[in-house]
């Protein structure tokens, strides 16, 4: 058995499946000041009465981390950049304990200037006086070189709780981003250790000794273990677990959009081949562009609860929410009403619904259903016009090479599968408008839950080699080795998956699921001075988002 | 981080493209400065967007071009891209979607001259042209002045606008008696019916920052200033930078980024530029951040050293003499115009043009008609050693009735037996005639 948990801003959900039989399906309210008490109970309510020694795994996807920064509950972070020359690295500026320092690596990961021993012990203890207990050290180009994260670590490590360095968390290049995505690191890394550990107790009180798997931004798991090196990663995890609870229904040979209507939003998603398209560089948390791998989802302020009324004699759907439907005891009318009003939403008090949307109807000059259906329709066409340009900001992701721009494969949705409160009501509506097939799957309420408990490990490595010099590198994995002066693409790309491979099982994840592609394979002949001298060869690689096995198996 | 001026980015560093295995005009060129570019996190500026180039036609080429014999014979998809891409920036400057722009693509255009029988100076069709001719024709910009600093002379664009009073083009390059193309002089200022539209500032080897502020203070702003151009255009190479395998100037990144806050070009297009590790990296950041108005006193090369470029007094001398005797040489711009509207209606003149990249020797044989009206029609006899014989003949855009009357004659009575290539541009209706044996 396999239990799934995913806490939202009101409801948390929780399901434990057995095969493909969902054998419990629980319902508890979240308590946003005592998280763990919610995430405990929902899973004590989950397996009661079963046979807990059957239960093979347990995932869950918290707002925690979310919650923490959204909400500024964060922990005082020390952040020492390094940055060199280039852009003013006060142009970084986070938090309120922020250092540039000596020290520069340059893009071919060559140590121009070390850094000032004294200057990084002066500001050591600065931050100590401060009672400051947690420090994000980054250097820029430190993905290709990160030994000035090493010299301050080496010079401060022994009086801080816990260290973050900016090259662990992503190969990719953007010091900025590493600068956010470290400190955001650093700000929670204590409280989740806390929070996961608390959580391990709490369910190994219950009887489960499995490994506790926790839900990340890109649709995949890590485990407890790991997460207090990686727990910026469990950032917005939530839209990742409903977008990979439908992934079982997604057709793999086409693209398809993801639909998850919410009271006050839509998510939209992307698949492509049964897989969710990732941001390309990272997701943006707190105001900050992040490094963190995160599903390329959009949040549409137009929900089921939106406010619908006439501005101007134009009728308007969102984003600001005035509370529930009229029909759940709300205040304004919305599109739950108008589904209602039209005999198509069941529950709640139709009456109230029929109302509001009559008042409506009367200042628009038309029939109840007249009104109703254009309430309706309107809030459709907002969803798909974001969607087609969703899909088109896609499309135009900039390329680099002739053969990508020339022939680069376009996003040509074909079907929508829609989950969310009001997914069945809205679905035919949303296929005739959009001509795409529209499908909403079994279990839909609970797809969240249902993600987060099938979801698989993920990660990514991204491995330099440079033939002239004989060395490759995945400063993320703190790998160095040389390489032969004949090396090729080839060899590169098999020391990427290996090196991915390790890092998944360290992570968690098992043999069988390690679906591993690559994002990246590029090589260039490196000349000096007229003469060839060897190859840059850059490739990154990732185990794909996806499901465990045996649902990652078509039609399971 | 805001910019202060939205700027657009088109960075395409064509990683499937080479001239040959070892030419410098190689996949790896940008390689490192698009590194630099990412890891900068310039692309996460607000106001700073990227776009795909779009591919230019055969039709925009035409427009600027003869190719010989035919346009797919000489250009191709890289060259079509790369031109492109300067359009995608100049439209989305002209629709108000950014201040201003930047095309960082390759291969580079500004050797590229109105004929085209191959390449030169790694240079097939000329990207700054066609992306002028596009925002004329379509957007109806007119008056436009195109800054070349690249260190090499930018030949291929003083030939396509050497009769055109509309476009303002100055060169500051290495002394042509010192580098390749071995043109660029002085005197050098413009055809019969645009003296002084034509603007050459050769500079000594070693020229450092001081020198390069200086011409623009001195000569670049004030000519700017009197021609008020609706569009400025930096033709950016980077190849006077102190680190450049192939020339011998003394330039830096913090001066490129100085020159392009003073110049604030509408439009920068990448020419040349060979130093890809040690230069391209840092001049590009700083070009990049100067145009959209973001602190660059940071950019500077790992290895700079003020000391070890500065500017020798000889140097300096021999610059303020050359921008004396360019502002002497312009003053007799009127008096040599009104001796060509006294003398014949015709004006001939013969060059060799070498192209060094495919190696062809071009004979040509020009013949512009000097107009009162306006730009005046030319006609181009070019014969190349691929036996390839050209007749082309040259409408200009804003061509008076006679200029057009005769074009058109010219084009008619044009012997394919004789030429096996005759073409005509027609500025005014934005057409491209051929006629072939
Ligand atoms: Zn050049
Ligand atoms: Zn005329």
């Amino acid at each position: 058995m396999i239990v799934g948990l995913d806490v939202g801003g009101t409801h948390t959900d929780v399901v434990v499946l057995q095969g493909k039989e969902i054998v419990r399906k629980v319902k508890v309210l979240t308590d946003e000041e005592d998280l763990l008490k919610t995430v405990c109970f929902g899973v004590f309510q989950a397996i009661q009465g079963l046979e807990v020694k059957s239960i093979e795994r347990v995932v869950v996807s918290t707002t925690l981390a979310t919650n923490a920064i959204v909400q500024e509950k964060i922990e005082p972070v020390g952040v020492l950049v390094a940055s060199g020359p280039g852009i003013n690295p006060w142009a970084y500026v986070i938090g309120d304990h922020y250092y540039p320092v000596r020290g520069a690596i340059d893009h071919r990961g060559i140590e121009l200037a070390s850094i000032n021993d004294s200057e990084i012990l002066e500001i050591g203890k600065e931050l100590s006086y401060k009672n400051i207990h947690n420090l994000a050290l980054v250097s820029k180009f430190s993905v290709r070189n990160p030994s000035l994260e090493f010299k301050m670590r080496d010079l401060l490590a022994d009086n801080f709780q816990s260290v973050t360095l900016g090259h662990k968390l992503s190969g990719h290049l953007n010091f900025g981003r590493r600068i956010a995505t470290a400190y955001l690191n650093a700000a929670v890394t204590q409280i989740s250790r806390k929070f996961y550990n608390a959580a391990k107790g709490c369910i190994e009180k219950e009887g489960i000794q499995v490994p506790l798997e926790i839900l990340k931004a890109d649709g995949g798991t890590m485990a407890q273990e790991v997460t207090e090196q990686y727990a910026v990663e469990t950032i917005l995890s939530g839209p990742a677990a409903s977008v990979m609870g439908t992934l079982t229904f997604a057709d793999r040979t086409k693209e398809e959009v993801v639909l998850d209507i919410g009271g006050t939003t839509t998510d939209i998603a992307i698949l492509v081949d049964g897989v969710p398209l990732l941001k390309p560089l990272g997701i943006r948390m707190g105001g900050f562009n992040t490094l963190v791998r995160g599903l390329r989802t959009f949040s549409l302020g137009v929900g089921g609860d939106s406010w619908v009324r006439l501005e101007g004699g134009e009728l308007k759907v969102g984003p600001e929410r005035k509370g529930r439907a009229l029909a759940y005891g709300g205040p304004e009318p919305t599109p739950t009403d108008a589904l209602v009003a039209l005999g198509l939403g069941q529950g709640g008090q139709k009456q109230r619904a029929i109302e509001g949307i009559r008042r409506l109807a009367e200042r628009m000059g038309e029939s109840l259903e007249e009104a109703a259906e254009k309430v309706v329709s309107k809030t459709c066409a907002l969803i798909l016009e974001t969607v087609n340009a969703l899909v088109e900001r896609v499309n135009q992701q900039p390329v680099y090479t002739i053969h990508e721009l020339l022939k680069g494969r376009q996003i040509n949705p074909s079907g929508l599968i829609v989950i969310g409160g009001p997914a069945k009501e809205l679905a035919p509506r949303l296929e005739s408008m959009s001509g795409w097939q529209a499908r909403v799957p079994p279990n839909y309420d609970v797809a969240n839950a249902i993600g987060a408990a099938i979801a698989r490990t993920t990660c990514e490595v991204t491995v330099l080699a440079n033939t002239n010099r004989r060395h490759v590198i995945a400063p993320e994995e703190g790998y160095v080795d040389t390489i032969d002066w004949r090396a090729t693409k080839k060899e590169v790309i098999r020391i990427a998956f290996d090196l991915l491979r390790k890092k998944a099982l360290r992570l968690g994840a098992h043999e069988e699921n390690l679906e591993m592609e690559l994002l990246e394979d590029n090589e260039f002949r490196m000349v000096q001075g007229f003469y060839p001298v060897g190859r840059n060869i850059r490739v990154r690689a990732q185990v794909k988002p996806g499901l465990i096995y045996p649902y990652s198996e078509a039609g399971a | 981080m805001k910019a202060k001026r939205k700027t657009g980015l088109v960075l395409f560093p064509a990683f499937d493209w080479a001239i040959s295995e070892t030419h410098p005009e190689r996949e790896e060129r940008l390689l490192y400065t698009q590194d630099q570019i990412f890891e900068e996190g310039i692309l996460d500026i607000e106001g700073l967007l990227e776009f795909n180039p779009s591919l230019a036609s055969t039709k925009e080429v035409g427009r600027v071009h003869f190719c010989v014999p035919k346009a797919e014979s000489v250009v191709t998809e890289s060259h079509y891209i790369s031109a492109g891409g300067c359009i995608t920036v100049a439209e989305a400057v002209l629709e108000g979607k950014v201040d201003c722009g930047f095309a960082l693509v390759r291969p580079p255009g500004h050797h590229a001259m109105r004929v085209v029988h191959g390449a030169r100076g790694f240079c097939n069709i000329n990207n700054e042209a066609i992306m002028i001719e596009q925002m004329r024709q379509v957007h109806g910009v007119d008056r436009v002045a195109i800054v070349d600093t690249d260190c090499h002379h930018g030949d291929g664009t003083q030939n396509i606008y050497w009769h055109d009073p509309d476009t303002l083009f100055i060169s500051m390059h290495q002394d042509g008696n010192t580098l390749y193309p071995g043109s660029g002089f002085p005197r050098e200022m413009g055809g019969p019916n645009a003296l002084g539209t034509t603007v050459n500032i050769p500079l000594p080897p070693r020229t450092s920052e001081e020198g390069f502020l200086y011409v623009m203070d001195r000569v670049v702003l004030p000519i700017l200033e009197e021609f008020k151009p609706e569009i400025i255009i930096n033709s950016a190479g980077q190849d006077n930078h102190y680190s450049d395998p192939i020339t011998a100037m003394n330039f830096c990144a913090q001066g490129y980024a100085k020159l392009t806050d003073k110049l604030k070009p509408h439009i920068a297009v990448l020419e040349g530029g060979y130093s890809i590790e040690g230069a391209l990296p840092y001049v590009n950041v700083g070009i990049i951040l100067a145009l959209a108005g973001i602190d660059y006193s940071w950019v500077r090369e790992p290895d700079y050293d003020p000391e070890e470029v500065e500017q020798t007094e000889e140097v300096r001398g021999s610059i303020i003499r050359t921008c004396d005797f360019l502002f002497e040489e312009r003053e007799k711009c009127g008096q040599k115009r009104e001796k060509y509207l006294e003398g014949k209606e015709f004006v001939e003149r013969s060059k060799t043009v070498f192209y060094d990249t495919d190696n062809i020797i071009e004979e040509q044989k020009e013949v512009i008609r000097v107009c009162r009206e306006c730009a005046g029609v030319l006609k181009i006899d070019s014969y190349a050693d691929t036996k390839n014989h050209l007749l082309g003949i040259r409408i200009p855009r804003k061509s008076c009735k006679t200029c057009q009357e005769i074009g058109r004659k010219w084009f008619e009575e044009g012997n394919v037996a004789r030429f096996n290539l005759v073409c005509l541009q027609d500025g005014v209706n934005d057409e491209y005639y051929v006629k072939r044996k």
